[in-house]
């Protein structure tokens, strides 16, 4: 009997072996497929389609397969509907506002740490910028997600509106306030532009991009990143005297508003207004429809105000890890490698010279300065750095806000309205921190 | 005796009303049913979390000052809407009845709008009075005007409700005017024959006589400026300036797909839902009265 029991477990392991090697033959000629949603359009989609490709072509084991899945807003909600109905994608495109909402999503999401963790593929998380890696960590230092676009916001500037006014746009300062408004009225005095100054994505650059630039928190805990408690801090003197200040811009005709979301872009790229402060992402469209000389300068601060100008904050996007049923090793083993290969000094640097977004981690801004890329594309080291400016503080690392979409909304109304002459300064910021601190206690509550 | 057709065959109803009963149970009470359910609870975006709350979220719903502004602006937004979509209609049915050469022409192009989306509609709009690049809006600016609807708030709720109603004007439109073309031509020459004027001939026979398409249309129009007018503020003014456009509906939209509260989103669909039912009912118990079929 025995001799019977190991023949037979001897063939039975021969042929679970020859059944392995079988499957591992079917493993390797049918690449495992990785699903990713991504939310960028026209020339900043194909440039993420590029990269996927590079991916692709660098190795047949995984196949990612990108789907243009809508804006921000609507790749958001459609990633969560997906997963409420078991077809999340593997990678999800999120924009930075999102990130406390899945940071919190726990169970829905594979955070980036322990993907390598588990894979085994080395990732370092000390090559990206300590703006770029902290919007994406937990306080603990530990990476949620893949950072990929980051922009900051900037002051794009035409410098042809500035010289129709008679003003040097070489010598010009921009660096405070004082002189932005300076500058934007004897633009519009001079007729140099119809419109001095405006904005785009209203929050973000006024509020968000402001509070850090000035070392004044934005909201408590260090504007969230250490907790689900945290309050609103806008109604700050400096915050109050900002909005009274634009306010009053806007009364003697130096500033035109342009609307919520980023309806100012159009405002600068069509030559309306001479300066402009919204995404540095907007190179692109700049550079293939502006008709005008224009330079990127950096956000500017209220004179006199202490450590400030310091750094800006990021926007843009990073790549989110979504569970789903049925996920396999292989599976996981592939978004690791692919976003090792994103990381990579070759792929971030072209990423970044293709699009102007960011060069997210070490190596690249120095590798190009030396090459002189740089001053051929004079402008384009300023988001870098702007970034990089200072040493950052709590109040300039970065944000994670529940709801944060709403409490843009709700900043944005409340700032329209005492734009419109219906309110003061003073109650828009108490109106708007009374009702984004409702909000945070819901985003609370629900996710406790 | 009257003479009565009898179906011996107790299934056929049932079997013949069967898609119909199919696709209202698919698509409206079971979604319908999700929605008052969804309204108990409170939960995270995901699903991860759930808590069962009752009504708290109509509690927290009622009791926003905010949303009784959204149900301000709607009440004026509703019957400007429905004002504006309906006179211009009745109107032009009135004047393309009189028509007689070329009369099919003319009806052709006033029913054109009708088959533009809502979106593409206000985007259209949005090029003759947006105030860097609309045509009217640049004029109004040149002429001293402070126009501008990104910054005030009356300028866009006007130009909302013009667009909103602009679009609908085309099916008043048509409906009027089969409407008017079943009115006997024997009754309007009886007055005639009578003595009574165009105006009076209009207002005492012609009007009571159209009076259930303008209530079937008053029903219609209603429902239009509440739901399907969403796509017009979405593309012109998202809500703003400040809360200037936020309809219920609007409101709705932004809780649900941006803010993600689910549950108060569901809760605010749930008042929306009743309040409709009851509008209806209002219109078929107290204005119906007054028609004459």
């Amino acid at each position: 009997m025995p001799r019977f029991t190991s023949s037979f477990a001897r063939a039975l392991r021969t042929s679970l072996l020859a059944s392995l090697l079988a499957l591992f033959a079917i493993a390797h000629a049918q690449p495992t497929e990785i699903q990713m949603w991504y939310a960028l359009t026209g020339a900043l989609g194909e440039h993420t389609l590029e990269q996927v490709e590079d991916f692709n072509a660098s190795q047949d084991q995984y196949r990612v397969v990108a789907d243009f899945s809508g804006t921000y807003d609507e790749t958001m909600v459609a990633a969560i509907a997906a997963f409420r109905a078991g077809t999340a994608p593997h990678i999800v495109q999120m924009f930075e506002v999102g990130t406390a909402t899945m940071m919190y999503a726990e169970g829905a999401i594979k955070p980036v740490h322990e993907l390598f963790a588990e894979t085994g593929v080395p990732f370092d998380p000390d090559v990206f910028l300590p703006a770029v890696r902290g919007y994406y960590s937990l306080p603990d230092g530990r990476m949620m997600s893949m950072p990929f676009n980051s922009s900051t916001a900037v002051m794009w500037v035409n410098d042809d509106a500035l010289e129709a006014a008679g003003i040097d746009p070489a010598t010009v300062s921009l660096e405070t306030w004082e002189e932005v408004r300076e500058v934007a009225r004897q633009v519009v005095d001079e007729g140099g532009a119809d419109c001095g100054f405006s904005m785009a994505w209203p929050t973000w650059t006024q509020f968000e991009q402001f509070s850090a630039v000035h070392d004044i928190p934005l909201a408590s805990l260090s504007n969230g990143l250490e907790g689900l408690g945290a309050e609103m801090l806008i109604d700050s003197d400096l915050h109050v005297q900002h909005v009274q200040n634009l306010i009053d811009m806007s009364a003697e005709g130096s500033f035109m508003y342009g609307g919520r979301g980023n309806a100012g872009d159009t405002l600068f790229v069509s030559g309306e207004c001479a300066i402009v402060q919204g995404s540095s992402a907007l190179i692109a469209r700049v550079n293939r429809e502006a008709e005008f000389d224009w330079t990127m300068h950096m956000l500017p601060y209220y004179e006199g105000t202490p450590n400030a100008p310091l750094n800006s904050i990021i926007g843009g996007a990073s790549f989110w890890i979504m569970q789903g049923p049925d996920r396999s090793d292989e599976e996981w083993q592939g978004v690791a490698e692919f976003f090792a290969f994103l990381t990579t000094v070759e792929q971030a640097q072209k990423w970044h010279v293709d699009t102007g977004y960011l060069p997210i981690r070490f190596g690249i801004y120095e590798e190009l300065e030396v090459e002189g890329f740089y001053d051929e594309n004079p402008g384009l080291d300023i988001p870098y750095l702007q970034l990089t400016r200072g040493e950052a503080t709590d109040n300039s690392r970065g944000l994670r806000l529940g709801n944060m979409p709403q409490i843009r909304a709700i900043i944005e109304e409340e700032f329209e309205i005492a734009l419109e002459g219906q309110q003061s300064a003073e109650q828009a910021m108490n109106n708007a921190v009374e009702r984004s601190n409702v909000v945070l206690r819901a985003f609370e509550r629900a996710n406790r | 005796m009257r003479r009565r057709t009898l179906f011996r065959n107790k299934l056929l109803p049932f079997l013949l009303l069967a898609p119909q009963l199919a696709i209202t149970i698919a698509f409206f009470f079971w979604p319908a049913g999700q929605a008052i359910y969804q309204s108990l609870l409170i939960e995270d975006p995901f699903g991860l979390r759930t808590e069962f709350v009752w009504l708290e979220n109509f509690q927290i719903v009622l009791s926003n000052p905010l949303y009784l502004e959204a149900v301000r602006v709607t009440v004026i937004f509703s019957t400007a809407v429905t004002l504006l979509a309906m006179a211009p209609a009745l109107l032009l049915a009135v004047m393309a009845d009189q028509v007689i050469r070329g009369a099919t022409g003319y009806r052709t192009l006033i029913v054109w709008p009708y088959a533009i989306a809502p979106a593409v509609a206000a985007v259209l709009w949005l090029f003759i009075f947006h105030p860097n690049i609309g045509t009217i809006g640049q004029g109004l600016r040149a002429m001293g005007f402070a126009w501008d609807y990104r910054l005030h708030g009356d300028q866009a709720l006007v130009l909302t409700i013009f667009v909103s109603a602009w679009k609908q004007v085309s099916y008043n439109f048509l409906f009027f005017l089969a409407g008017l073309q079943s009115i006997p031509k024997t009754i309007i020459e009886a007055a005639a024959i009578d003595g009574a004027s165009p105006m009076r001939r209009f207002w005492q026979v012609i009007f009571p006589l159209l009076s259930p398409t303008t209530f079937f249309l008053l029903v219609v129009n209603i429902i239009y400026s509440f739901f399907d007018t969403f796509g017009v503020i979405h593309a012109i003014t998202q809500g703003g300036p400040g809360r200037a456009t936020t309809t219920l509906m609007y409101r709705l939209y932004r809780d649900g797909w941006v803010n993600l509260d689910l549950g108060g989103s569901s809760a605010q669909s749930v008042i929306l839902m009743a309040a409709v039912i009851g509008l209806t009912v209002i219109q078929f118990r107290y204005i119906e009265r007054r028609v004459h079929y």
